[in-house]
């Protein structure tokens, strides 16, 4: 019970819950509103279990979650590279980087018209898309993370006889690491973002193609109900970015980190 | 070392006399102090003796190596503990083994014993961070003795730490030092610390930094603390701190 005590979100937290589901409900019966503008909770969570019951619905899932994975290991692949170029050779730097952050000015969800062109209905140009979202959040941190190691560190292995390699890997890649992994934090969100958004302009299947699906037949419980899923999958992947985080980063100190 | 310079270029395109004709040599096995008012060169000093940086004239050699690069028959001991925080104590006190890739069970033991020295056993695997400062440091002064170095240099260790935690980092370091026999270059800001520790002292004097005098401090040892009221060692301090006064600056 003493736990409790000190930590009354444990309590307050559902209740919240609680309370405004409650409302939700009795004020969209009370009011009278047209369950094409606003359903009860209730008759989404109807239909989020007549999903779950269909194959398509696993399927779509399957091609979502394939979609975004696929974009955030590129992503997280060509940020390592493109962050350890960047980080450790200044020519590469000072040359690259001006583009780099004229790129990060477009609006990456604006490619995804010319990404179909290119790469077609299928899955491929959303991979992609989720890709190029996820990309940045992921690369500014792995070079913030390379250079934030401390210059008492790096001075502590030069005077012991590091070489260049031995302090990138002993000192700046440690230190990075926290960095690295709020970065995964916020790419992986981006890269489910990506495909959805890549589904909604052009696709075969998928939950994005769900949701198109449910609004042409006017069937507004049903596209709450895949709002749903897709918070439910970056929830999980949230919590499995953070359990690695903890094994190993566990030093971290998180409170300057970019997007944390 | 000996007509050691060190010119340093600066932004406006003059140059600044960091160090002039320093001229020097410990014996083996010697403790030695620098002190001297903020700005007299002595962390440049220690910095060229540790190869992290370079001079502009004449020569520093350490067992008869020219200083040109880090050397590792040097072992230092920084400011702050400088511990890197997802390694254990033991795995930072390996860190100059891991990097000058020397024989790691050997080196192992010789670890192991170091923390037994400095009081730290039973702390192996722990991290930094569940360490007080002075733990710290001491997990630091192993780290610089772990590859047996012919000289440890100390870059004002106990600075950060309170009064009576450096009283007893000093002793520890006494003892520590009695054990390993290694010839010692202290920098410190305190001249109380400087006369407890050492053989001689040397006493720097701003620009451009030169040794104003060398010090011998022929107190008995081993040292107490109670040794510190005596009137003995009340005339070195006095004589250290006219030097200070002299330069008209206050610490």
């Amino acid at each position: 019970m003493k736990s409790l005590r000190n930590r009354p979100e444990l309590i307050l937290t559902p209740v919240v819950f609680v309370i405004f589901i409650a409302l939700w409900e009795n004020l969209v019966n009370l009011l009278e509103v047209e369950e094409i503008i606003l359903p009860t909770p209730s008759r989404i969570g109807d239909a989020l279990l007549v999903q779950l019951k269909t194959e398509l619905f696993w399927s779509n899932l399957w091609v979502t979650s394939q979609e975004a994975l696929l974009g955030f290991l590129f992503a997280t692949l060509f940020a390592i590279i493109a962050g350890t170029f960047i980080s450790q050779i200044r020519i590469v730097d000072k040359t690259f980087m001006p583009y780099l952050v004229g790129f990060q000015a477009i609006p990456k969800v604006a490619l995804a018209p010319i990404f179909l062109i290119w790469f077609g209905l299928g899955q491929t140009s959303k991979v992609v898309l989720a890709a190029t979202i996820a990309f940045f959040p992921i690369l500014i941190n792995i070079i913030e993370g390379l250079k934030s190691a401390d210059n008492d560190q790096i001075r502590m292995l030069r005077v012991f006889g590091a070489s260049r390699a031995q302090i990138f890997f002993k000192v700046q890649v440690p230190c990075a690491l926290p960095f690295f992994f709020a970065g995964l934090d916020v790419g992986i969100l981006l890269a489910i973002l990506g495909a959805v958004v890549g589904e909604f302009l052009g696709s075969q299947a998928g939950l994005g193609n769900m949701v198109l699906n449910a609004q042409f037949n006017f069937e507004t419980p049903t596209m709450f109900a895949i709002l749903l899923v897709l918070s439910a999958m970056g929830i999980i992947a949230h919590i499995i970015v953070k359990a690695f985080q903890r094994k190993f980063a566990f030093w971290g100190d998180s409170s300057n980190i970019i997007g944390n | 070392m000996s007509g050691l310079h060190k010119i340093y270029n600066t932004r406006g395109g003059g140059t600044t006399h960091a160090l002039s004709d320093i001229n020097f040599t410990a014996k083996k096995g010697e403790f030695i102090s620098i002190v001297g008012p903020s700005g007299c060169g002595k962390t440049t000093l220690l910095n060229i003796l540790a190869g992290l940086i370079s001079k502009t004239e004449g020569s520093a050699s350490v067992s008869g190596h020219e200083v040109s690069k880090p050397l590792p028959e040097i072992g230092m001991v920084f400011q702050a503990p400088t511990l890197l925080p997802w390694r254990t104590i033991l795995e930072n006190v390996m860190v100059p083994v891991e990097v000058q890739k020397l024989d790691k069970k050997k080196h192992l033991e010789k670890a192991k014993e170091l923390l037994t020295l400095a009081g730290l056993d039973g702390f192996e695997d722990k991290y930094p961070n569940e360490l007080s400062g002075g733990m710290q440091q001491r997990a630091g002064i192993c780290r610089a003795l772990v590859h047996s170095p012919s000289v440890l240099l100390m870059d004002e260790p106990f600075g950060a730490l309170d009064a009576m935690t450096r009283e007893y980092m000093n002793l520890e370091l006494l003892r520590i030092w009695k054990e390993s026999n290694q010839t010692i270059a202290l920098v410190t800001h305190s001249i109380t610390e400087a006369v407890f520790l050492s053989d001689r002292v040397i006493v720097m004097s701003p620009r451009p930094g030169r040794i104003a005098e060398i010090i011998t401090i022929d107190l008995p040892r081993p040292r107490t603390l109670e040794m510190m009221n005596s009137d003995a060692a009340g005339v070195f301090v006095k004589k250290i701190r006219h030097y200070f006064n002299a330069a008209n600056v206050i610490e």
